[in-house]
Formats: C-alpha cells, sequence, structure tokens
C-alpha cells in the first residue's frame, strides 16, 4: 500500500453563501492519472485550484505529499511539487518562451542562469517548441502557447501537474498537439489530474475517472468501466449528453 | 517705446539670462528631486493600498485623497509658513520639495494602482503556481508589465510636477519663475518673463512630445 501523492479531505469551499464544495474526499496514488470530467459550475476547477491553494478553503484538508497545503512557510514547496496548466495559458507576457520557462528554475529554486536556461532549453524540446524559445507569448498560437505553459510547469520538475481545462480556449485544430504532449507525459509516468471536456482522451489517457457534480464527488472508476457501464442515473445522463455527437 | 523694446528687449534678456539659467537650474533640480520622491514613495504607497493590511490600506487611502484633493499650493504654504509655529523651519527647497512630493507621490500612486490592476489576474496565479512569492511574483512578474502600461500617465505625472516647481517662488526659492520676476523688477522691464516662459517650454515641450509618443507606440487598452 503506497502512500497517497494527495489526500483530500472533506474538502469544503465557499463563495460567499454560495457553497461549490460539499465535503470532498479523494487520493491520487503516485503516477496515476485522474480524470475529472463533469458539467460546468459542477466545482471541478475549483477542487483543483484548491490543491496549490490558488483558492482557500473553508473546510476539510489537502495534503500532497503528506504536507498540509495551507497558507505559511510550506506553501512554496507545496506549489513548487505541484505544477499547474492553465485554461487560458497565463504566460508571462513580457517574457520570451524561454524567459517563461526558465523563471522558476531562477527565482523560486535558484538555479544560476546558465542551469536555468539548459533546464528551459530541455522541457521546451519535449513539448516541441525548441525552435520557438526565443518568442514571446503574442507571437506564438493558443496551442503553441499552452505547451509552453506545460513546459513552464515541468521545468519546476513537479511531483503532480494540474490540468484546468488545457484545450477549452483552443482553436478545435489546436487541441491535438496539446493532447498529444500531454499523452507524452502520461509515458514519463509522472501523475497527473486532469479537468476536461475531451471525453476521448480521457478514456485513452485515465486510471481513474472522477465524475462530479454540483460539489460533489458522484461516482469514479476506470475509464473501461465509468464509460461502458456507468452505475449513476446523473452519469448516465451526463455521458448520453456529452458523447451522443 | 515699441511693442519689440517693451516685450523682447535683447540688452535686458542678456542682463538676465545668467540669472534665469541659475533659476532654470533650481527649477530642474527641484523637479528631479520632487519627481524621484514621488514617484518612488507613489510606488510604496500603491503596494500598500493595494496588499497592505487592512488600517494600512485605509490609511493610504485616506492620504491619497485628501493629498489629491488640496490645492498645492496651499499645502506649500502650510509647509513653509505654518510648520515654524510648532519649530519646524525648512529651507524654501524642502519645503517645496516635500509639499511637492507629498501631492506628487498621491497621484503616481493611483497610476500605480491602476497599472498593476490592469494586470490579468491569470499572471499572478501564474506566478504563485511556480511557487513565486509575493514580493518575487511582483518584481519579476507584475511589475515589469504594470510599468509599461503606466509609462504614459506617468511621464505626464512628470510634466505636471515640473509645472508645479514654479510655484516654489510663493515661498523665495529662487526658481526660474522668481529670478525672473526679480530680473524684471530690476530692470523694470517684462523681457525676462517672457524670457522665463520661453525656457519653460523648452523644458517642457520635449516631455509633452514623448507622452504623445509613448501613447501612439501602447495604445491603451
Amino acid at each position: 500500500m503506497t502512500t497517497a501523492l494527495i489526500q483530500i479531505e472533506q474538502l469544503r469551499k465557499s463563495f460567499g453563501a454560495m457553497h461549490v464544495l460539499h465535503g470532498i474526499d479523494l487520493e491520487v496514488q503516485p503516477g496515476e492519472v485522474l480524470v475529472v470530467v463533469g458539467p460546468s459550475g459542477s466545482g471541478k476547477s475549483t477542487l483543483i485550484r484548491c490543491i496549490n491553494l490558488l483558492e482557500e478553503y473553508q473546510g476539510g484538508t489537502v495534503r500532497v505529499d503528506g504536507i498540509r497545503v495551507q497558507k505559511g512557510p510550506e506553501l512554496v514547496k507545496v506549489r513548487t511539487d505541484v505544477g499547474m496548466v492553465f485554461q487560458s495559458f497565463n504566460l508571462f507576457a513580457h517574457l520570451s518562451a524561454l524567459e517563461n520557462v526558465a523563471l522558476g528554475p531562477l527565482r523560486v529554486h535558484r538555479l544560476d542562469r546558465s542551469a536555468a536556461t539548459a533546464r528551459a532549453t530541455d522541457v521546451l524540446a519535449q513539448v516541441g517548441m525548441g525552435e520557438h524559445s526565443h518568442k514571446f507569448p503574442a507571437q506564438l498560437s493558443g496551442g503553441q502557447q499552452q505547451r509552453v505553459a506545460i513546459a513552464r510547469a515541468l521545468a519546476m520538475q513537479p511531483k503532480v501537474l494540474l490540468f484546468d481545462e488545457p484545450t477549452s480556449a483552443l482553436d478545435p485544430e489546436m487541441v491535438g498537439e496539446v493532447l498529444d504532449v500531454m499523452q507524452q507525459l502520461v509515458k514519463t509516468g509522472v501523475t497527473m489530474v486532469i479537468v476536461t471536456h475531451e471525453m476521448g482522451f480521457a478514456r485513452r489517457v485515465a486510471n481513474r475517472v472522477v465524475f462530479m457534480e454540483a460539489g460533489r464527488i458522484v461516482e469514479q472508476g476506470p475509464p473501461e468501466q465509468f464509460f461502458g457501464a456507468p452505475q449513476e442515473a446523473r452519469t448516465q445522463a451526463f455521458l448520453k449528453a456529452v458523447l451522443q455527437h | 517705446m515699441s511693442l519689440i523694446d517693451t516685450f523682447f528687449n535683447w540688452a535686458v534678456f542678456v542682463g538676465a539670462l545668467p540669472a534665469l539659467l541659475e533659476g532654470l537650474g533650481i527649477t530642474v533640480l527641484l523637479g528631479a528631486v520632487s519627481i524621484f520622491a514621488g514617484t518612488v514613495s507613489g510606488l510604496a504607497m500603491a503596494l500598500v493600498r493595494l496588499y497592505g493590511p487592512a488600517p494600512l490600506r485605509l490609511v493610504a487611502r485616506v492620504y491619497i485623497d485628501a493629498l489629491r484633493s488640496i490645492p498645492l499650493l496651499v499645502l506649500l504654504v502650510l509647509v513653509y509658513y505654518a510648520l515654524p509655529f510648532v519649530g519646524v523651519r525648512l529651507s524654501s527647497f524642502v519645503s517645496a520639495a516635500l509639499a511637492i512630493s507629498l501631492v506628487s507621490c498621491a497621484y503616481a500612486a493611483e497610476i500605480f494602482r491602476a497599472g498593476i490592476q490592469a494586470v490579468p489576474r491569470g499572471q499572478f496565479e501564474a506566478a504563485q503556481a511556480i511557487g513565486l512569492g509575493f514580493a518575487s511574483s511582483m518584481r519579476y512578474v507584475i511589475l515589469p508589465q504594470a510599468l509599461r502600461i503606466v509609462v504614459p500617465p506617468l511621464t505626464s505625472n512628470c510634466i505636471n510636477v515640473l509645472k508645479d516647481t514654479a510655484l516654489a517662488s510663493v515661498v523665495a526659492m529662487p526658481d526660474l519663475l522668481k529670478q525672473a520676476t526679480q530680473a524684471q523688477a530690476l530692470a523694470a522691464n517684462p523681457t525676462p518673463l517672457i524670457g522665463a516662459a520661453v525656457l519653460y517650454l523648452l523644458l517642457l515641450l520635449p516631455l509633452v512630445r514623448l507622452v504623445s509618443y509613448f501613447e501612439a507606440r501602447h495604445p491603451s487598452r
């Protein structure tokens, strides 16, 4: 029995009077690829944003690699262990692709400039962006920006990568290149938590699929069971709606 | 006496020129000191206003609102003529630099605040997500982007500060305007005033053009 990399217990979160997470329990094992699906507003993004405390939560606990995720001196450790890829890329607009990726190694890991640049060059090559490393975000397509954003997360050598709807803001013809990069990452064995609407991708790469609705986990299971024989009526309704076209 | 002899008297102008240039030097020095102090303290004030603990945020807000409301001339007179009654005697240069900087700080703070708030929220989140703390996020991610946004309004503020230095002549500062009025009285001729006006124009016109250039290069979003 391995210890879970991410342990979430009775997580509750509200925005003012609106409760968005009602006591979530979830564990993610090292090397696992967990895909979270569900309708808009179900709390999927909020859930993964609690894992690196981009959202503060009101109840329960979140632990990453045994460390409680809360404000304080250990938060930096958690955030360097947890890489995050955003729906809207959020590349630093004033920095080149290479500088975007090197910033964390330089200023958080405190590598010297040549070591940080070397690491950034490596991960940019890994996502197929080596030849664009001198370009600024505004000069890159959405798919290219997202691949740089993945490289920026990888450069911190995280134990787990969080993806918050990484392809939702992309033009359809660019979705494939980003999913390809993510699929390669799966092969490296890194732990991943992915919020996505790409059901085909979820089926291909997930070890486990979690279905959320209205701030609760409704059902979870391995992809063949989840997509092939969903147990809950709400899961069936959701899958019918998203898979029928 | 012809119009030319009255307003553009060459002999009077040449006689007054050394004093005018000396005054211009003091004007530029006072402007530079006030711009530097006002801008640096304005950035600090903006950060307190946005991110300080709640009581300090309130103090910053009150300060910014009050100093933008009070006429600079009134503040200057208060500093120079009222403070001595409580034992604080400042030279005319220090009084002028202090009053102008205090006001300039308030305007600069509002400019910086707008600039920082114009940086998309996702930039903060991405910085946090790679483990940068507050100070590093500001220094490497937020401020470099905010500074680009605020260059035109900040330059505009600098122009206002330079112009406002003329008010220092009321607290006996031998700045450009004061030198000109003295030379005018001495020569009984307004030519030095014309000369001072021209010098102000020569000093400020390039800066005004610079703002237009910045605005054309970075159209506001």
